[in-house]
C-alpha cells in the first residue's frame, strides 16, 4: 500500500473475506476505513490525498470540457476488462471526443450490501491501473452503499474534465457533404465479449473487449489534422446508431461500404450465432472520425500510424440527403438503410 | 425466422452433447436429433441443437451451379 | 465462416443477377412469395432487390414465428409472469412483441415479473431444476424447426420428473399457412393477386423434408423451390422459379440440397409426433384462424403443459382495425399501402404483426429498404 492509514482502527479491513456493509456508506469510521485502506491506497495522488469533500485543482488556460458517464455493466468482470477500467476509459473517451486533453477524473461508487470486498478491491485496483496508464488521476470520489437486492454489486459514475487546445472545434453537427468517414478499428468486440458471459448465452471465445483510452490517438489525429470535423466513440447502439446521430445532428446522409467496415472474424461469427448485426454492437475503444475529403489521406495515415488505429478503415462518405438516411452498399452489391437501433438489441433465435 | 448456422463438430461428449466451432467461437450443443455424427462434420445448429448434417459435395455442386449460371444460361438444371 | 461466406459472394451474385435478368421474360411479370422471415431478412439485409430486374417482385410471406404469434397468446404469457409469479423463459425474439394495451414481456419485466431470456429450451429446463421451489414456464414459439428441441426438453422433463417445469406451446405448421394463402380468395378465385411460385423454407425443410410441398405444386399448380437462407441461395432459387414459370412447370425443386432431402429429419419427426398433436385450429396474427395449423402438447405430457397446469383460457384480441398485415402477408398490399406504416406503426411502436420482428414485411421494409420509396434512382453520388 502506498498510503499508510493515518488513523488507528481496531482491525484492518478484511479484504479477503469481508463484504460491503451498510456501515461502509454511513459516513462513520467504517466509511473512512474503506476509503483510506481501499480507495486511497489504490488511487493515491496529491489532490485526492487530503480527502476533502472537493479536490482543489490548478486550472489550465483554454476551454474546459466536462463529461460524465455511469457504468452499470453486467457482468462486472468480462474478457478484456472490468467495470473499473471501463469506467475510466468511458469518460476519458467522452472528454477526448470533444477534443479535450483529459486532466482529472471524479468517481462515485454505489456499492451493494454484501458485495465481496476482495472483488471490490480487484475493481478498484484495475480502475487505478487504468487511470495511471491513461495519465488521468482520480482526484475526488464518493461512496454510497445500498441494501442487498437494490443494486447489481457495483455501479461507478465517473466525471472527467479536460482542456481543449486552441484551434480545435469538434461537433457532431459539423459533418458536411463529401466528408470522409473513418472508423479506427474492428467493431463489435466489446459487446460480443460481454454477451459471451451473459447467463444462458455463454460461449467460449477469444474475443476481448476493446475497452481502451483513446485520448492519445485523438491527440495524434488532431495534430495531424486540426480540421477534423467530428470525432465520436460508437459505444451503446454501435456504429450504426452513432452514425445516425451524427447524420441527424448535421442534417446530412451517409453512404457506407459494407466491405470496408472492419469486423473481427470471431465477432462476425458470434453475431451470426446470436442473430445480431455487428453494426449495432457496442464498442469501448474505437472512434469514428469525419473529415473533409481533402484531409482523408492525412487522417488515414495518422490513424494507421498509431497502434490503436492499425485496422482503421475509410468506410464511407457523407451525402446530401433530406431524410438523413445512412445507407450502405452491401457486400453482395445491393443497398440497404442502416437504421437506428430499435429498442435494446436482443438475440434473435427462432 | 429459424436462425440456424453451419457449425463444425469439434468433439462429441456424453449425454448427446457436442462441442462445436463457429468461426472461432465454441459452444456446447445437443446432437440428440442427428445420429451418426463424427468430429469434423458440419451441421446446421438451431437453438442449441444440431438439426441436420451438411453435405460438402452438394454444397460444392450448388456453388458450381451458381458460378455456371453466371456464364452459361443452360447450366443450372 | 465455412458454408456462409461462400454464399454471400458478390461476384457470384452478379452472375446470378445477370442470369435472372437474361432469362426473365420482359413481356411478363413474376410474383414470388418467400414464405420465411429468414428469406425476407436475407433479401432486405443484403439488398437483393437491387439485383433483381424490375419485373421480378418478391412478396414477403408469414413465415416469422414472432410476427404470427397473436396478441392473446402473449397475453397468456404475460399473465403467467405477472399474476402467477412464474419464472417465464423465452427466446429473445418474443421479448418486445406488444400484446394487449401495448404491453410486452419486457414491460412485464419492468413491472416486476421474472422474465428470462434463454438461448435454448434446455436452458429453461436447467433453470427449473435450479429453482425447484418456483414454477418455470417456457414460452415456446416457432415453426417445425424449433419444435423438435421443445419436444426433447418435454420428454426430458417427464423422464426426470421436473414437476415445476411446463411449456406454453405455440408451435405452428408451415404447410397449413401456405394452404391458407393459396386458398385466400384473392389468390385462388379472384386472381387479383398473381402468385407465380414460392421460395420454400430452408431450416423448416431440414426437419419436414421436401415432400410436404409436393401437394402445393400439384394441387395449386405453383412451383416451389426450397432454398437456403444465404442471399445467393435466394437468388439461385429465384432463377430456378423463373425457369419453371417460363417452362410452365410446377415442381418442387431443392436448391438447399446441401442440407435438405425429401424425407427430412425422420428422428425429429418421430419425436415431435410422440410429444405433440394437432390443434383443431389456431389463430395466426395477420392470417386469422387457420385450421390444423398448430401443435399442442399430448395428454401424456399434460403435467408439463402450461395451458392445462394453469387452466389458461385463450382470449382472442383483435389487431388495430387500420392494420393491413393480413393483406400484406398475402401479397394483396404492400407495406406503404397501409395508413399506419411509418407513422403510427414503426419498429419502435409496432401496431401489427408485420412490424414486430425485423423479419416481418413491414419492419424489413422500414429498417432496410425505405429509401426505395423515395428514390428509384441510383444512390446519391459523392466525389471524395
Amino acid at each position: 500500500m502506498s498510503a499508510a492509514p493515518r488513523r488507528e482502527y481496531h482491525r484492518p479491513l478484511d479484504v479477503k473475506r469481508g463484504r460491503v456493509e451498510l456501515a461502509h456508506g454511513a459516513g462513520g469510521r467504517a466509511t473512512a476505513q474503506l476509503v483510506e485502506e481501499l480507495f486511497l491506497a489504490a488511487f493515491d495522488n496529491e489532490w485526492l490525498r487530503p480527502l476533502n469533500d472537493a479536490a482543489s485543482l490548478p486550472v489550465p488556460a483554454g476551454r474546459l470540457v466536462m463529461a460524465t458517464d455511469s457504468h452499470v455493466v453486467s457482468p462486472l468482470f468480462f474478457p478484456g476488462g472490468d467495470i473499473g477500467s471501463l469506467s475510466v476509459h468511458g469518460t476519458v473517451n467522452d472528454v477526448a471526443m470533444a477534443g479535450g486533453v483529459p486532466l482529472y477524473l471524479a468517481a462515485g461508487f454505489v456499492l451493494e450490501e454484501g458485495y465481496p470486498l476482495a472483488d471490490l478491491k480487484r475493481i478498484v485496483t484495475s480502475m487505478a491501473a487504468a487511470a495511471k496508464a491513461a495519465g488521468v488521476p482520480v482526484v475526488t470520489g464518493d461512496t454510497k452503499v445500498v441494501e442487498q437486492g437494490k443494486g447489481d454489486g457495483v455501479y461507478i459514475t465517473t466525471t472527467g474534465v479536460g482542456v481543449v487546445p486552441p484551434g480545435i472545434s469538434l461537433d457532431g453537427a459539423a459533418a458536411r457533404e463529401g466528408d470522409a468517414i473513418f472508423v479506427s478499428g474492428t467493431i463489435g468486440d466489446h459487446g460480443v465479449a460481454i454477451m459471451s458471459k451473459r447467463e444462458n448465452l455463454e460461449f467460449e471465445t477469444e474475443i476481448l473487449s476493446d475497452s481502451a483510452p483513446l485520448h492519445r490517438l485523438v491527440a495524434s489525429l488532431l495534430t495531424a489534422c486540426p480540421r477534423i470535423r467530428v470525432l465520436r466513440d460508437p459505444t451503446r447502439g454501435g456504429l450504426a446508431t452513432t452514425l445516425n446521430e451524427i447524420a441527424r445532428a448535421s442534417g446530412v446522409g451517409m453512404l457506407l461500404e459494407e466491405r470496408a467496415i472492419p469486423v473481427a472474424p470471431a465477432v462476425a461469427a458470434a453475431c451470426e450465432f446470436l442473430g445480431l448485426d455487428p453494426l449495432y454492437v457496442a464498442n469501448e475503444g474505437k472512434l469514428i472520425a469525419i473529415v473533409p475529403a481533402e484531409d482523408a489521406d492525412t487522417v488515414f495515415a495518422a490513424l494507421r500510424a498509431h497502434p490503436q488505429g492499425r485496422d482503421a478503415a475509410l468506410i464511407g462518405h457523407v451525402t446530401r440527403d433530406p431524410d438523413h438516411f445512412v445507407q450502405m452498399r452491401t457486400g453482395l452489391g445491393g443497398r440497404r438503410v442502416v437504421d437506428w437501433l430499435t429498442g435494446d438489441q436482443l438475440p434473435r433465435i427462432c | 425466422m429459424c436462425l440456424a448456422i453451419p457449425a463444425q463438430i469439434v468433439r462429441l461428449e456424453a449425454g448427446d452433447q457436442a462441442l462445436i466451432d463457429v468461426g472461432g467461437i465454441r459452444k456446447q450443443i445437443s446432437v440428440a436429433l442427428v445420429d451418426g455424427l463424427v468430429p469434423g462434420d458440419f451441421v446446421i445448429v438451431h437453438v442449441g441443437y444440431a438439426l441436420a448434417r451438411i453435405d460438402p459435395a452438394a454444397a460444392a455442386e450448388t456453388l458450381a451451379a451458381m458460378a455456371a449460371a453466371g456464364i452459361d444460361t443452360g447450366a443450372l438444371a | 465462416m465455412k458454408y456462409v461466406d461462400e454464399f454471400r459472394d458478390a461476384e457470384l451474385a452478379r452472375g446470378l443477377a445477370a442470369a435472372i435478368a437474361r432469362e426473365a421474360d420482359p413481356s411478363r411479370r413474376y410474383h414470388f412469395m418467400e414464405f420465411c422471415g429468414g428469406h425476407t431478412h436475407a433479401i432486405s439485409r443484403y439488398g437483393v432487390t437491387d439485383l433483381l430486374p424490375p419485373n421480378v417482385r418478391m412478396i414477403h410471406g408469414p413465415g416469422c414465428p414472432v410476427c404470427v404469434l397473436p396478441i392473446g397468446r402473449i397475453d397468456l404469457a404475460i399473465g403467467l409472469a405477472l399474476d402467477s409469479g412464474v419464472i417465464l423463459c423465452s427466446y429473445g425474439d418474443t421479448m418486445r412483441v406488444p400484446a394487449s394495451g401495448g404491453r410486452s414481456l419486457l414491460n412485464a419485466k419492468a413491472e416486476g415479473a421474472d422474465v428470462r431470456m434463454v438461448y435454448s429450451a434446455a436452458d429453461a429446463l436447467r433453470i427449473a431444476r435450479a429453482h425447484p421451489d418456483r414454477e418455470v414456464v417456457f414460452l415456446a414459439i416457432g415453426f417445425e424447426t424449433t419444435t423438435p428441441p421443445t419436444a426433447l426438453v418435454l420428454r426430458e422433463a417427464r423422464a426426470l420428473g421436473v414437476a415445476n417445469f411446463s411449456v406454453l406451446c405455440n408451435h405452428v405448421l408451415t404447410p397449413a399457412a401456405i394452404v391458407n394463402i393459396l386458398e385466400s380468395p384473392e389468390v385462388r378465385t379472384l386472381g387479383t393477386v398473381p402468385l407465380d411460385g414460392f421460395v420454400g423454407p430452408a431450416h423448416v425443410s431440414t426437419v419436414i423434408g421436401t415432400e410436404p410441398y409436393e401437394f402445393f405444386a400439384q394441387e395449386y399448380r405453383k412451383p416451389v423451390v426450397i432454398a437456403g437462407f444465404e442471399p445467393l441461395d435466394v437468388m439461385q432459387a429465384i432463377l430456378m422459379l423463373v425457369r419453371q414459370v417460363n417452362e410452365r412447370r410446377s415442381e418442387v425443386e431443392n436448391q438447399f440440397s446441401r442440407v435438405v432431402d425429401r424425407a427430412g429429419n425422420v428422428k425429429a419427426q418421430a419425436l415431435v409426433a410422440e410429444v405433440f398433436e394437432l390443434r383443431r385450429e389456431f389463430e395466426w396474427r395477420g392470417l386469422g384462424t387457420v385450421p390444423y395449423s398448430a401443435l399442442r402438447i399430448r395428454a401424456e405430457f399434460g403435467a408439463h403443459d402450461a395451458e392445462r397446469k394453469f387452466n389458461l383460457v385463450y382470449q382472442a384480441v383483435p389487431d388495430n382495425k387500420a392494420c393491413e398485415c393480413g393483406a400484406i402477408l398475402r401479397g394483396v398490399k404492400r407495406p406503404v399501402d397501409c395508413k399506419l406504416f411509418g407513422g403510427a406503426c414503426t419498429p419502435e411502436t409496432p401496431m401489427g404483426s408485420c412490424m414486430v420482428s425485423s423479419e416481418g414485411a413491414c419492419a424489413a421494409h422500414y429498417s432496410y429498404g425505405r429509401f426505395r420509396d423515395r428514390d428509384a434512382a441510383p444512390p446519391p453520388q459523392v466525389t471524395a
